[in-house]
This record gives C-alpha cells, structure tokens and sequence, in this order.
C-alpha cells in the first residue's frame, strides 16, 4: 500500500493540511477528511455536477480530482459561498425562485453558478443553459435555476453599480 | 478503487524515467477525466499515477501567426476556446473543445489527454486530424514527431512505447482561405458521448469559390478516429458551392465508415450520419471561409 | 367541506424553512451521516441477469485487513412464504428478503449476493474481489412478450399465475392476471365510426434521483437498531427492517435523513438491512453507500411495457368503446404498477363501454418499483396517441375532444370507481385558452401536440403534533420526509389556521420514535394528508387556546371567537388577545400546550394535466428538439405555488425525458450497458426550454382548503404530447419509447 500523502492546500480561503490516500478524491477527502459535505457524490464519473468545487478559480468535479493534487491550490467549496452569515447573492435568488427541491444539486449547481458569474457576469438564458449543462437536477426541469442565476448575476451587476 | 501511487514530477525526463520504471503499470495524469474514472471502475490497474501538470513542456500555449499553434499535452481545453486567438485560427479545436463533457470537464480535460485516451470516438481528434496537427513524444531518449492521425492504434491504444509520453501538439498556422469546422452527433444536446463526430479544413482560392485542398476526419465509426483520405482529395477543384461534390465527398466518407453497433447508436444509424456531418462539417467550413 | 375565501399564508409564496440550510451545504443527506468508528459498507451484486448460485465463500474477504464484517443470505433469517401489508399493499416476505440478499438464484444483474464493512470504502470494495461465488448462468428472460410465452425461461420456477384472483396450477412468468370491464364493448365498437387501434412498447427507465441510496446503522447490544437513511417514509423503511430481519419493529428506529429525490424509487429499503446485519456482526456504526451503477442495476425502474390500445369514436367526436390490453414488467418478483395502470388507461374519459386486460410479468430485470404516477404513463403514452390519431381522422381539434369526452363529477372510471369533482375541463379550457395554443407555428419540421396525464392520488395515512413556543411561534413535528418543500406546504396550513405566518411555524421531520405514524411521501398524499393532519393539529391547537383565553379572561370557552389570528371575547367585554400575546400566558394558563392529529382520510382527489409541447425535428438526424412547452395542471389549490409549478416543471422534464431518450439498454445476456449518467440521458437544461406551469384550480371537496396532491400527474402527458407533435412536424406516428433519434430515423425510412 503506497504511503498517504500529506497536502497543503486552502480551502474556503483559510490553510488546509491532510492525509489522504492517493487514490482519494478530492471529494473523498472534503467529505470523509474534513467533513465539508456539502458537495456531493451523484455519479463519481463527473456526469452529474453534485460535487462541482471551484478549484484555482475554475469550475471542476470534485469526483475526477485526486486529493493530492490540490497540493498548493485553492479550493471553494458551497460552505464558503455565504460570508459569514450573509447569503451569496446567488443563495438568494435560489431561495427567492424556489429553485431546488430536494436540494441535493443544490450546492453543485450554486457553485457551478458561482463560476460563471465570476467569469460572465451579465449571462443570457442560453449562455447560463449551456454553462450549467454538466449539472444535473431531476427534481426541478431547471426552469427555476435558470431563472435565479439570471436573477443573481442581475443582483450581483446592480451591486457593482451602485 | 485499487491503491496506487502519486507523483508529480516538475521535468520531462523525470515523468520519462518514471513511465519506464512501471511500464504500462504506470500511467499519465492531465485533466484525469477519463483516467481517474477508469481506474476507479477498474478498466485499469495502475501502480502509479504520473501527473504531468508540474512539466513546464506539457504547459505550453503559444499561437504564432509563423510557427502555428503549440499547445502542451496538459492544457485543459477551456484555455483553447477562450483563447480569441486560437478559436479563430483553429475553429474546429474550439468548437471540439467546447462540447467535451460539460464546464467542469473541461476546466480540467486536456486535449493531449483526449488524444492519448484514444477513444474512437475522441472530439478532438477529428479536429486535430484535419488541422494537421503533429504529435510531440518525449521518452527516455528524447522526442520524437509523429502525425495525429497515426497516433491511435486501436480503442485505448496508441503509438506510445514504454517510458513515451504525449509532451506537446504541434499545429501548422491557417493558410490563408481556410476554416475548419467540427461538429457530432448526440442525443442530447450537450454532455454525451459522439455518436459520430466529424471534423473538416478547407482551402479555397483567392476568390472564395473553388476548393483547393480539404481534409475530412470521422470519430466513432471504426476502432480509432479515422482520416477520410479519399473523400478528402476528390473535393480538390471543385466549387465550394457545388453541393454535388460535397454529396460525392460524404457519400467516400461513408464508404470508409467500419462502425459498431452499441448502447450509443447502430452500425446503420452512424453510417447514416457520417454522410449527414460530414456535409455539415464542409459546408460549415466553408462558410467559414467565405464569412471571414 | 371546501369553500372559496380569501387566505393569509395559503397562495404565498414565503422562503422554505429548510432553505437556508439546503443553500449553505448544512443539509445532512444521508450519505453524509458521521460517527466514530464508522465502518463503510459495499454489496457484491451479480453479475449474471439469471444464475443459480451454487456457493458463495467468503473467507477470503473476511481474511482481508481492515475487512470487519460480511454478509450473504445465510446471515438473514431463513425466509419464507408469508404475506405482509406495509401500507403500500401486500407484498410476499419471502419475496423481499430475497431480493436484499440472493439466495438460491441471483434474478437479475446486479442482484446483491453478499456484503462487506470495512474501515474504509476503497477496502470494502477491494474485499467484494475476494468473495468467491460459484454461478450456474442460466438463460434470462429479458422481454415482457417473450417472457409471457410458455417456452420462456422461468424467473421463479414454481410460480403459478394469480389468475383473475384464484391461483392456476401452471408454472408461468405471469405473476397475475386481472381484467375490467363495463357497458358492452362490442356494442360499443359496432356504434363507431372510426376505430383505431395500435400496439405500444415503451422501455425499463429510471427515476434518476441525483442521490444514490444510502443507509448507516447501529444494532446494540440490547437489540435496539437504529437507522439513518434517505427514505420517502420512514415508518415504512422501519417495518421492511423489521419484517426482513425478523426483529420487533418497536426495537428499529429509522432517522429520516435529507433525501436527494426519490420519485417512488425510495420507498422500497435495500440497503438499510445489509447495514444492520453488518453492524450486528461487527459492532459498530456501517454506512452503506450505492454507486451510480448499483443504482442503475439494482434498485427499482419502473416497468418496460407492452401496451395495446383501441378506442371507437363516432364521426362527430363521441367515445363509443375503449379496449386496452396491458402487459408490464415486474421484474424479478410480482408487483408492477400495473394496477395502477389500469386505473389510469382510459382515465379522465367518460367510457361507456371499456374493457381492460392486465398482466404482471416476471423478467430478469430488477424489481420494479413506483416512479411518479407509476403505470399511468406507459399507458397514456397508448391512449392519447390513438386519440390523437381518431381527431386528426375525424377533423377534430385535439382540445375540443377531450372537451367532448372528458368525465364529470358522478361518472365512472372503466375499472369501476366513481369520480368526485375533478378538474379536466377546467385543465382543457386553460389550455385551449393559453396564447401557446394559438400561437403560430412555422417552420418546415415543426409541430405542436397536445396531450391529458392523470393520476387518481392516494391518501393514506399522517400524523402531526404542534408544540406552541412562548415567543408565539409554533414547533411543528412531522413524519413526512421533505422532497421537495413540503416543509413549506404543511407549514402553511397550520399557519392559515393560527393566523400566524410561515415563518412563524418551525417544521421539523423526525423519527418513528417521535411522532405518529405516517405513510411514504408518496402517492402525491403529503401536501393532501399530512396537510389535513396539520389543519387538525392546529385546529386542536386552535381549541385548546380558546380554552386558555378563557381561563385568563374567567369566561366560558364557547363566548371566544378566533379570527384572523385575534382571540375576542364576544358577550360584552372588550377581551382581546392574539395568538402571540396568549403564547406567551400559555405558562400562567395551565403551562405547556400541545395539538396533534393523526389522519386517514379518503378523498385524495384526481390531479388531471394538459400539455401543449412544439417540437422541431431534424429529418436527417431523427433529433426532437422541445422548441416550448406548456403544462397545465389542477392543483385544487395551490398551497406554495412556487413549489406547486416546480412539481409541474419537473415532472414535465422526465416525462420529456422518458419520451425522447430515457431508456435501459441491455445485452444478449441481458446486461445493462448504460448504467451511468453519461448513457443513461436524463434531461439537461441545454435540452429544454422554460416550462410554463398554469395551475389551474377545482378545489378538492375532501380538503379544508382544496387540495390535491400534484407531484405525479406532470410527468403522464409528455411522452403522448411529443409524439403527436412529431406527427404533426413529419407526419410519422412512433409508437415506442423513447423516440430516440435512431427510431425517428427508422420512422421517418432514412435508415
């Protein structure tokens, strides 16, 4: 058995230090290691976005990330969406539209969010469909998700203008 | 999923000696999208994982209107369509690279790492076929070249020897009067795997109205991606707007066409469909061209 | 029962009170229960669709470090032939214990064949390597139709067909057979000008939850198992366990933990008794995850089908007689949703003269389990196309039939039941009326096609208790698991009758050990039922404040009036309090106050939906795409219609799924070869426009408020809806699910 291997990393913006295996994900090692569950296990083969994290500022499936390769990086996980007690922005506007169900997507699909409103902050329907296509939800028909991402990147522009 | 050991070495040498050391217990990491779920449905059995994000060479992206495009094995594919530059010279690559898997895929899949895991179905490969693209290998005794389209050897096998890995791709820069066009067929409309895929390049004359060369690449319907050679050479001085030429040009396509039948279509339905991309793909680049 | 008024909370739209945490990733799922010494649990499953299992040694894997317990069938109590009803109807326990572990027959494809705890999931996994398990593979029977035939191979070799109720002797895949019947069908057919008939199949799908099952348990030393696990019911997860392991059901206590969907795929337990037969053997706390595979392969699709419906009509639009011969897959033990089914096929007509046969079909596949309006679909997918085909042969608008045809208040379904007040004209009507219906449409390959889904609702059963805080809020406690906002819906009712605000009310899902007995979140019941347990619960809380009031003012009880959330004295002194003044003298009035109310009420109340979906089709490729849909839908009354339209939007979508793509694809050895998200294509929202949810509103007579329940209906009219759009974009009529491309390819003579 080849020995755990010790990573340093930062997650949520605070220095992170564990022992994983090798062949533990990233998302094996939030979960059973630090016990950030929010990001979740749906398919473990990165079709179904439940564990999407944002690794060094792109959107990846934490699932297909071994644990020890986030060695130097930078990890936000939904955990770290809401500062201190405020909601994100986009938190809102899914609570606003109803946009979950079971909600078990729910951190997946907020981070997913997250990553294209850092990168697109004024998206259209079609441009927020195709971004978030890697995420599944079966609950919603994803009318509501649409709808509250667009409603959070309108938030988000009139925050930035005011 | 099995144990296996991790390492990350920073030069191509080292990952060299490393591959050696295990043969093909040993195995190269980029994006990992399709090598970590492998190993974890045990389709392989890896004593050691050699990550090749650290080699400066496996991260190289330059695009030089001269020397062409050198993309490092390891680049994840959102940097390619992102990248204005690249996706206008090469808009087959960006198009390829923007329909593999969803967002989070391609924040982390890498294009070398598409090409190596050598699947018949692979989007970029077609793109990389018809665009020229030239294989960088580094081994343990330096580096050698070979073209994309000789690269596979068959459903997850390549040209690779021991101790060889992908280094870098190598594309020649656009001649002037060319596109290139790639798209697939999915069920969906995004996040499946092609059940045909094809990619075309063509040169048009000065004027835009007869083709000078083209090239023609089909992915999932024989056991690699495959260059359509023949079909590619009979559209040489034919109008670019004479559909008869693209129709004899889809109908070769067809003829080189050798696919299965599985849980993504049937032999029929993919033969079917070669014809149908593979005018879209021509016809796509040809606008292209004529809209540049 | 039911009036028209004007409501405070009911008809909101207020934020769900399990929102915050199910934003912020606190929510605890079951997968994400911890404990010290937690073991991880995985099952070895068979590879094999049908093999005697002639021996199973485990030994190595038990020999394997870190390996600290294993299971296989011999570790359950022998099973045996003996009936038990757990609130969803009778089931065999030989049956179910059978299908947690295999005994002498593996049935299907990933039928658990044993199961291994160990200190972490990468061993576990590693241990199934080493369980040695001895298969003699056997032919499967893989298709309904062939399975029916007396040359197939046997799923149980000494099954005999429950035939019209009375066991026959012959050995048969035919689990039951059973018939309806009324008016005179041949009568019927003789009076119609048109008849149209034509043969359906549809494929295995799945529910597609985005969460994998799940279990964790701990059996102590004394007996006392406890189990936390994503369920729809708790209870009946605790009386599986039970009946399964043999235990007294007082002694099993089951945590319903946030769950990620279910759809009907989680109401039957599979993993919850591996976890507490692994923690009796070892000692500790096991968590047992399924990956996306197990899920796949082996927990309950609904049904692959075989259908053939014919329906008679005169030439001015009348339903003269409606025929429908229905077969479906039970998978590996009797029980598919072909009951329901048969409620459904010719429901919400008015058929005069209607006839149905129905078989339950054993095959190699998994147990087939419940998925949203289970039956209804498969079947609607038969009828409305052939009415489809009857308006287009007659020159009648689509909506001006169902109009014609629909059922009333006094009719009668086919298999006998008489409807209550229902809501189809009224869905019709709003669609006929929404601009999507006289929108134009052009477009060389485009169409538009409409279609009804119902579903007839259950009640079943549900308890509530209501504790009242002295800050004027209530603590609400409940059994139904939250799948989707019921916290909100239940909520809101209480709220409606106290006269405070959502917010004020604190709703909490507990365990069997903490509150009254409550069936699955299921049926499309919760909102219907528990909902009128917590309109009784507060009601008693209501009176019991009256009561209080009294005392503090020293008058009699019957002298108070409660009204708009205001206690008022009504003989001539000029008392009054409102609920959160009287809370807070709750302490001085006779301390702690309580309601409850456990409810079994009948009346759930059809939901009935019409859909309007335009579709383009690519001629060359055989792709639909879903260019705009609208779906409307009773809902009685929409307790939180944010979440009302969102059962509508959503079930829409697998239903759009179902009909497009969805669908399990086996080999000759009759295994599964899309097990996964990437193959198994569920919709994404790159595929699918927005989905315009009309909620239209026919108060249910059986619910204080109106309600029916509306989370399955949705998903019924898809599939007919599109293919009648397909006809009308390319004028082919497909007749099998899903439409993939291939088959519109196939239809269209391009392949």
């Amino acid at each position: 058995m080849p020995d755990k291997v010790h990573v340093k990393t930062v997650i949520n913006g605070e220095a992170v230090e564990f022992l994983c295996e090798p062949r533990d994900s990233l998302l094996e090692v939030l979960r059973d290691n630090l016990m950030l569950t929010g990001a979740k296990e749906g398919c473990n083969n990165g079709n179904c976005g439940a564990c999407s994290v944002i690794l060094d500022g792109r959107l990846v499936n934490s699932c297909i990330v071994l644990g020890a390769e986030i060695e130097g990086k930078e990890v936000e996980t939904v955990e770290g969406l809401a500062e201190h007690n405020k909601l994100h922005p986009i938190q809102d506007a899914f609570l606003e539209n109803a946009a979950l169900q079971c909600g078990v997507c729910t951190p997946g699909f907020l981070m997913a969010a997250k990553a294209l409103l850092n990168e697109n902050p004024n998206p259209t329907e079609h441009d927020v469909r195709f971004w978030l296509a890697g995420n599944l939800c079966r609950c919603t028909g994803y009318d509501k998700i649409v709808r509250a991402v667009l409603d959070a990147a309108e938030t988000m522009s009139t925050e930035v203008n005011v | 999923m099995r144990a296996f050991e991790y390492t990350s070495p920073k030069t191509v040498s080292a990952a060299a000696d490393l591959l050696a050391e295990k043969g093909d217990q040993a195995r190269v990491l980029a994006g990992g999208t399709d090598l970590i779920v492998q190993v974890r449905e045990g389709k392989r059995h890896l004593e050691r994982i050699v990550d090749i994000k650290d080699i400066p060479e496996a991260n190289v992206l330059t695009c030089d209107a001269q020397a062409g495009l050198h993309l490092g094995s390891a680049v994840p594919c959102y940097k390619i369509y992102g990248d204005k530059a690249i996706a206008s010279a090469y808009p087959a690559l960006a198009d390829s690279t923007h329909i593999i898997g969803g967002t989070a895929i391609q924040g982390r899949a890498a294009v070398g790492g598409n090409l190596c895991n050598a699947s018949p179905a692979a989007d970029t490969i077609p793109a990389l076929i018809v665009l020229e693209g030239i294989c960088v290998i580094a081994g343990t005794n330096g580096t050698r070249e070979v073209p994309v389209e000789q690269f596979c050897t068959g459903p997850g096998t390549t040209v690779l020897e021991n101790g060889e890995f992908l280094e870098s791709l190598k594309i020649p820069a656009p001649k002037s009067h060319s596109s290139s066009f790639y798209l697939r067929f999915i069920p969906r409309n995004e996040m499946d795997i092609a059940v045909v895929g094809a990619g075309a390049s063509v040169v048009l004359d000065d004027a835009k109205e007869s083709i000078v060369s083209a090239r023609i690449a089909l992915a999932a319907v024989a056991p690699t991606p495959l260059f359509a050679e023949e079909a590619s050479a009979l559209l040489a001085g034919r109008s670019a707007s004479d559909e008869s030429a693209i129709e004899e040009a889809a109908e070769a396509a067809k003829a080189i066409a050798r696919p299965i039948s599985d849980m993504r279509g049937s032999a029929e339905q993919r033969v079917h469909l070669v014809g149908v991309l593979t005018k879209r793909a021509l016809n796509g680049a040809i606008q292209r061209v004529k809209e540049s | 029962m039911a009036v028209e008024k004007e409501y405070k909370v009911i008809g909101t739209r207020p934020i769900r009170h399990d929102g915050v945490d199910k934003v912020t990733g606190r929510a605890l799922y079951g997968a994400d229960y911890q404990a010290a010494g937690l073991l991880h649990g995985r099952v070895l499953r068979s590879p094999h669709a049908h093999a005697r299992i002639k021996s199973i040694n485990t030994s190595r894997a038990e020999a394997y470090p870190g390996v600290k317990a294993v299971v296989t069938a011999g570790d359950l109590t022998a099973s045996q032939d003996k009936i038990v009803d757990l609130g969803e109807g009778a089931v065999n326990l030989k049956f179910m214990c059978d299908n947690i572990l295999a005994r002498e027959k593996a049935l299907y494809q990933g039928h658990a064949v044993a199961a291994v705890a160990a200190l972490n999931g990468h061993i576990a996994e590693e241990a199934l390597e080493l369980i040695d398990v001895e298969y003699e593979v056997l032919p499967p029977a893989m298709e309904v139709r062939a399975a029916m035939q007396d040359d197939a191979p046997l799923v149980h070799e000494d099954m005999k067909t429950d035939e019209m109720g009375k066991a026959s002797d012959k050995s048969s895949n035919i689990a039951s057979h059973f018939q309806h019947k009324k008016g005179d069908i041949e009568k019927g057919f003789a009076e119609a000008d048109v008849v149209i008939e034509h043969d359906y199949v549809t494929g295995t799908v799945h529910q597609g939850y985005i969460e994998p099952h799940n279990a964790s348990a701990v059996y102590n030393a004394d007996g006392e198992i406890t189990i936390w696990c994503s369920t729809q019911g708790a209870f009946n997860a605790r009386g599986q366990v039970a009946e399964i392991l043999q235990h007294p059901v007082s002694k099993v206590k089951v945590v319903p933990m946030e769950i990620g969907g279910g759809f009907g795929g989680k109401i039957s337990v599979y993993l919850e008794p591996l976890a507490a037969l692994l923690s009796k053997k070892s000692g500790r706390p096991v968590k047992v995850l399924m990956s996306r595979e197990d899920v796949f392969e082996s927990t309950g699709p609904t049904p692959a089908s075989y259908v053939r419906v014919k329906i008679g009509a005169t030439n001015d639009g009348r339903i003269t007689a409606a025929e429908a011969y229905i077969a479906f897959e039970a998978g590996a033990y009797p029980g598919s949703p072909v009951g329901a089914a048969a409620m459904c096929v010719f429901s919400p007509y008015k058929i005069e003269n209607g006839f149905i046969d129905a078989y339950d079909v054993l095959v190699n596949k998994p147990k087939s389990n419940a998925y949203r309006a289970p039956g209804s679909t498969n079947v609607a997918f038969a009828t409305e196309t052939v009415i489809d085909e009857i308006c287009k042969k007659i020159g009648m608008d689509p909506i001006e039939f169902r109009l014609l045809n629909s059922a009333k208040e006094g009719d009668s379904r086919v298999d006998g039941p008489v409807f209550p007040r229902i809501g189809f004209v009224e869905t019709v009507e709003a669609a006929k009326d929404h601009p999507h219906y006289s929108a134009p449409l052009e477009g060389k390959y485009r169409g538009r096609g409409v279609a009804t889904g119902f579903w007839p609702n259950f009640a079943f059963q549900s308890s509530v208790s209501i504790n009242v805080n002295p800050d004027g809020t209530i603590s609400l406690v409940e059994g139904s698991t939250d799948i989707g906002g019921s916290r909100a819906s239940i909520a809101m009712q209480a709220a409606e009758v106290l006269g405070i605000s959502a917010e004020s009310v604190h709703p909490t899902v507990v365990d069997t050990n903490s509150v009254g007995y409550t069936d699955v979140t299921g049926g499309s019941h919760t909102t219907f039922t528990t909902g009128l347990a917590a309109y009784e619960a507060a009601q008693d809380v209501k009176q019991q404040m009256i009561e209080r009031a009294a005392k503090l003012w020293e008058v009699d009880a019957d002298e108070i009036e409660f009204s708009d959330g205001i206690f008022r004295y009504v003989n001539g002194k000029e008392e009054e309090i409102d609920f959160k003044g009287l809370a807070e003298k709750l302490g001085q009035t006779g301390g702690p106050l309580m309601g409850r109310a456990s409810v079994a009420p009948s009346g759930a109340g059809s939901s009935i939906g019409t859909h309007i979906v335009d579709v383009e089709v690519d001629p060359e490729t055989g792709k639909v795409e879903i260019l705009r849909y609208t779906a409307t839908q009773d809902a009685g009354k929409a307790i939180h219609p944010s979440y009302v339209e969102g059962q509508i939007q959503g079930g829409a979508v697998q239903g759009i799924g179902w009909a497009l793509n969805e669908e399990y694809i086996y080999n000759e050895d009759g295994q599964m070869t899309n097990a996964s998200f990437l193959d198994y294509r569920i919709p994404t929202t790159y595929d699918l426009p927005m989905i315009d949810a009309v909620i239209v509103e026919v108060p249910n007579p059986s619910h204080p408020f109106g309600v029916r329940g509306v989370g399955e209906t949705p998903i019924v009219a898809p599939p007919a809806a599109i293919a009648n759009a397909i006809y009308d974009a390319v004028g082919v009529r497909l007749t099998e699910l899903p439409m993939s491309p291939e088959r519109v390819l196939k239809a269209l003579g391009k392949i």
